[in-house]
């Protein structure tokens, strides 16, 4: 019975990743006309819709395995009539609060390691504040046209990387051993302790430089970096760079959410039911991760960003 | 299964960890549910926004530079002073969510000192001095 159940939720959530596909046409229907249309349309219409969408969104990125914000900003920011520095503001926000939901789970696990996170948290915080103010600075169509190239490059990254389970780090570097970058935790499938440690330390930090200033100036969460980094690179087993990567989002995030906060970029009345939207989508997710197949809608997802990424460049092109 | 367990415990969270995730669940929680909350009495006219809401749909379409000028909008920390408005109420859910990390760091300073981890100590103030500047609004307060 239960098994029919969510037999019948994973059809559920098949259609609604197919309205999430479709959602773009018939955002791009609207907003064709929304320079004229959209002052009729009452004040409570985009924020219902918004709430809605961020729903579905949530559920789809659980599945789909990446962070809402990284949907959140080249979507909304595409087809709907907000402009981008709120929704960058907003994206944040929703990138924060499903880390913050998030971390307390992964920390007490283990799953997410202070040790890990705190010297790569430093980094990237705070040229994520560097990031803020240089999107916030640079004309609006060059940041659109670097968030779709940015885009474009997510959905090839997710198509093509491939994460290791457990990579084999033989010796410590002297930066990993001094920080004392290295824990374990219970892999309960297996019923065993697995101890890990990182190498290749410098450059990985170097790179949070550059993933730091991407976050703050698209707005984005910046997991579908943090992950690669932490665990192709750095050495990181899969479950610890993906548990880590989601709570440094919550440290990243927090430092450019601050200046977007002070600029003024925030509008309530689309933030919130963004927020709630995709956290309420996201528990309906990770209940439905379980029985889902989410291969699938891992690829509708690189679909969905290829075709946002390729929105956002037009626009800020002028064409789209 | 003596072993399991024990081969568990010793795969466990370090102390300060876990005081680090309790505080950010019961705050993350409190923040959601006084946007929640905030976000109702917004809606429903309880108090007067700041920005009325039938407006707002000309205004989201504006740059950011834009919308403080033509909405009369505060920045920076000028939120605190129009709290009484139902539009700026939710911006308490808000910094809640976004002071949860800073408050989290300055828990571990101690745990830190006690272990005379002295690297850490440094990182973990450091992180609280970058994050409590982006917050001042020091850095570039002022319109877009």
């Amino acid at each position: 019975m239960i098994q029919r159940f969510f037999q019948r939720m994973q059809m559920g959530i098949g259609l609604a990743a197919a309205c999430v596909v479709a959602s773009p046409a018939w955002a791009l229907a609207e907003v064709t006309g929304a320079a004229t249309v959209d002052a009729t349309k009452p004040w409570w219409f985009w924020p219902l819709i918004l709430f809605f969408f961020c729903f579905i969104l949530g559920i789809i990125a659980v599945l789909a395995g990446v962070g809402g914000g990284v949907l959140y900003v080249p979507l909304v920011s595409g087809f709907f009539p907000f402009h981008l520095d709120f929704v960058r503001g907003a994206g944040l926000l929703v990138a924060l609060a499903g880390a913050l939901a998030a971390g307390p789970g992964l920390l007490r696990r283990n799953l997410a390691n202070l040790r890990l996170a705190l010297p790569v948290a430093l980094i990237a915080s705070t040229c994520a504040i560097a990031g803020a103010f240089l999107g916030l600075a640079l004309p609006t169509n060059v940041v659109q046209i670097c968030l779709g190239a940015t885009i474009i490059f997510i959905a090839v990254l997710l198509a093509t990387s491939k994460n290791v389970e457990r990579p084999e780090v033989k010796v410590q570097d002297a930066i990993g051993q001094a920080l004392g970058m290295s824990g374990s935790y219970f892999e309960e499938s297996t019923g065993e302790v697995v101890e890990w440690k990182t190498h290749r330390t410098l450059p990985g930090l170097i790179l949070f430089i550059v993933i730091g200033v991407m976050a703050g100036m698209f707005g984005l969460g910046a997991g579908w970096a943090n992950v690669p980094v932490l665990n192709l690179l750095m050495g990181a087993p899969l479950k610890v760079a993906v548990g880590t990567s989601k709570f440094l989002l919550s440290i990243t995030d927090t430092s450019a959410a601050w200046v977007y906060l002070n600029k003024g970029c925030v509008i309530p009345l689309m933030a919130i039911p963004s927020i709630v939207g995709l956290m309420l989508g996201s528990f309906v997710g990770v209940r439905v991760l379980a029985v889902a197949k989410p291969k699938a809608i891992r690829y509708i997802v690189i679909g969905v960003l290829l075709f946002a990424g390729l929105k956002a460049l037009l626009k800020g092109l002028g064409i789209g | 299964m003596v072993k399991a367990k024990a081969t568990r415990e010793s795969a466990q969270a370090s102390p300060e960890q876990k005081r680090y995730a309790d505080l950010l669940f019961y705050g993350a929680w409190a923040g959601i549910f006084l946007m929640i909350v905030t976000y109702v009495i917004y809606l429903t006219g309880l108090l007067d926004p700041h920005i009325p809401l039938n407006e707002i749909p000309h205004l989201w379409r504006l740059s950011v530079g834009e919308f403080l000028h033509e909405a009369n909008a505060p920045h920076g920390w000028g939120w605190a002073l129009l709290l009484g408005k139902g539009d700026y109420l939710n911006f308490l859910g808000i910094v809640l969510l976004a002071f949860m990390t800073i408050v989290g760091f300055l828990t571990l300073i101690p745990a830190y000192v006690r272990k005379k981890d002295w690297p850490f100590v440094v990182i973990v103030v450091l992180e609280v001095l970058v994050l409590a500047l982006a917050a001042s609004g020091i850095l570039g307060a002022g319109g877009h």
